[in-house]
């Protein structure tokens, strides 16, 4: 545990606005802040070190223990390297129902790496999630902060493979649609007109 | 069919800019001061009038639950926090507002913080939700910079503040003490009650918590009146509500509809019919996944209202309708729910811990008909032995899903499991 944790001043900067949103003395609140800059700053791996989370128990002044609860409890902390692009997708019964089974086989399949793995390259890991909360968009596939929705199986190699190019294809419905009204069109609001139009 | 000119989200597709200057021509913002002239109990009052029940799940009235917090300040400030972790298996419908209809959220959060006596409001939204959470934190800064909320808000002599705080992937953190205890920067695992929020909520002050979509319909019901809310939906049921569907229909959408609507008006309208028709029907989970599943013979009259679901031994919930067809592996669906329990158990209470792994691995087995038939009533103990007997409301949730399976498809585990067995289907019946 040699290694040492400082965040940069443009990520410093950040963590100080988040911890400034909270009352005098009540900066613990900002520990899930700092933890996800901690993680989006680490380019190396996007995960949280041990050395981060001393970083972070110091500024909140927080046991260590208690951050590593909270790191420890949440899905989005990751304590271990994931690669550049994280795959999480989801499988709970609205994905299902929509085939996020052909999905999430696609992915291992296309990847050749199963729940928990990184490729080789380092460019993707995948993990299979619970309900990422955009069901009348299934199946979703959240790749880094972004939600490509709509897919089956040929839509997501074509993604991965988009991703491999170094293109970087529009997040949300991959169907056409328009987010998330019923394909073909929105069958309300569409007559409404408003000075912005 | 509710017309157009009665939606409250009129940018629920995003089809228009999201940012103020577009929220401004659809009204919001407009004169909000007046509203906050009402005073808080004119607010109050106009809010129970209405018949605003919580959009989250439970239904409690609205103006009811502000009514539980101080009158009076003893020294300590009191806040609005306001749900926005939005995991409820098949819901999605305050993602929609946040991204395309922040400010009608900030200024709902501005006015009923107000009737409320806060100081402040906190928007906890889920941490997966990034590019929403951007878009609030957009809004946020252009009600500040136009003097909407913050010092002197809307002119009005009130100073309010809203800060938007990001989660980071724990579905009990839509409960509202866990995500209080998670606002302070702890695990989130719920509180028991009492104390009660509005006593003693985040940093141990006097707290409402309510959802994205409540908060949301405030100032609306303030400017159309609580008259012109009650016009829709059934005595203690009213008003509109922000539907979800998703699984087997046509074309799944989001949509703004009256309460009380018929379930199948609202699929046929909306969402382009069950695949295969009406009655390819199975089975519909209508108020996200925690609410035991109704059969197609109960969906065929059955309308969408807390009463009704009620009397349909489940429960409007988030108004998330997961349609089923007849494809459905139906043991397999509820299964893979009983799995989103075990996983999302924050295993502070005992029977949901143990149970909701337990309930998993039987429902595992039963899908693959490697289990007896005397399982079956085990279960529906086990079951029992978890709902109500937890800190919090999960257990219950956990517990549900199964009940309805249970209560609705009995025949159709204890076929799969004489099938297992290779025993004929005839001997099944």
């Amino acid at each position: 545990m040699s290694e040492s944790f400082e965040f940069t001043p443009d990520y410093l900067e950040q963590a100080k606005t988040a911890m400034a949103k909270y009352p005098e003395g009540r900066q613990q609140s900002a520990v899930l802040a700092l933890l996800d800059l901690a993680q989006r700053q680490n380019e190396d791996g996007h995960y949280v070190t041990a050395a981060a989370i001393d970083t972070i128990s110091e500024m909140l002044d927080m046991a260590r223990i208690r951050v590593m609860e909270v790191a420890t409890f949440f899905t989005m902390i990751n304590l271990q390297p994931v690669g550049k692009y994280l795959l999480q997708c989801c499988t709970t019964t609205p994905c299902w129902l929509r085939g996020s089974g052909p999905v999430h086989e696609a992915i291992q399949s296309h990847l050749g790496i199963h729940n928990g793995e990184t490729t080789d390259d380092g460019l993707f890991t995948l993990m299979e999630v619970e309900c990422l909360g955009a069901c009348t968009n299934a199946p979703i596939v959240q790749v880094n902060d972004d939600y490509y929705e709509d897919l089956d199986g040929d839509k997501i190699v074509g993604l991965l493979d988009a991703l491999k190019r170094g293109e970087k294809p529009a997040h949300g419905p991959q169907n056409g649609r328009q987010n998330s009204a019923p394909i073909g069109g929105p069958q309300t609001l569409v007559d409404m007109k408003f000075g912005d139009d | 069919m509710l017309q157009d000119k009665d939606r409250i989200f009129t940018n629920l597709y995003g089809l228009h800019d999201f940012r103020l200057a577009g929220a401004k021509t659809r009204g919001d913002w407009d004169n909000t001061k007046k509203l906050l002239e009402l005073g808080r109990d004119g607010i109050v009052e106009e809010v129970k009038a209405s018949g605003l029940r919580g959009r989250g799940g439970a239904g409690f009235p609205a103006g009811l639950k502000w009514s539980f917090m101080p009158k009076e300040s003893d020294g300590r400030p009191a806040y609005l926090v306001v749900n926005a972790d939005e995991s409820e298996p098949g819901t999605c419908k305050d993602r929609e507002i946040m991204r395309h209809d922040p400010h009608k959220l900030l200024e709902g959060c501005l006015v009923a913080g107000f009737a409320m006596g806060a100081v402040a409001a906190y928007i906890y939204i889920r941490g997966e939700f990034y590019n929403e959470a951007m878009a609030l934190e957009e809004a946020v800064a252009e009600a500040y910079d136009a003097g909407l909320i913050g010092k002197n808000a809307c002119g009005s002599g009130y100073d309010y503040d809203i800060y938007v705080h990001r989660g980071a992937g724990a579905y009990i953190c839509g409960e509202e003490t866990a995500l209080l205890e998670s606002l302070e920067g702890k695990k989130g695992q719920p509180r028991l009650k009492p104390p009660f929020p509005a006593a003693a909520g985040v940093w141990g002050c006097p707290t409402t918590v309510n959802n994205v979509e409540t908060i949301a319909v405030v100032p609306t019901i303030l400017r159309r009146s609580a008259g012109w809310f009650t016009s829709f939906g059934r005595e203690n049921n009213h008003g509109t509500k922000v539907f979800c569907i998703s699984g087997h229909v046509e074309k799944p959408c989001v949509v703004e509809d009256s309460m009380s609507i018929p379930l199948r008006e609202l699929i046929e309208t909306h969402a382009g019919g069950v695949r295969g028709g009406w009655d390819n029907l199975k089975a519909v989970i209508p108020g996200g996944s925690s609410m035991p599943l109704v059969p197609k013979s109960v969906c065929d009259d059955l309308i969408m209202d807390f009463d009704a679901l009620v009397a349909a031994q489940s429960s409007l919930g988030t108004a998330a309708i997961i349609v089923m067809d007849k494809s459905t592996d139906i043991i397999k669906a509820i299964a893979r729910i009983a799995y989103f329990y075990k996983h999302e158990s924050c295993g502070q209470c005992t029977p949901c811990r143990e149970g909701s792994g337990w309930m998993w691995r039987v429902l595992e087995r039963m899908a693959r008909g490697e289990a007896e038939v005397e399982e079956i009533d085990m279960l529906w103990d086990v079951t029992k032995q978890i709902e109500g007997h937890t800190i919090c409301a999960f257990g219950d949730a956990a517990a549900w899903p199964v009940q309805g399976l249970l209560r609705h498809f009995r025949d159709e585990i204890e076929h799969r499991i004489l099938e297992g067995k290779g025993v004929g289907a005839q001997a099944a019946e």
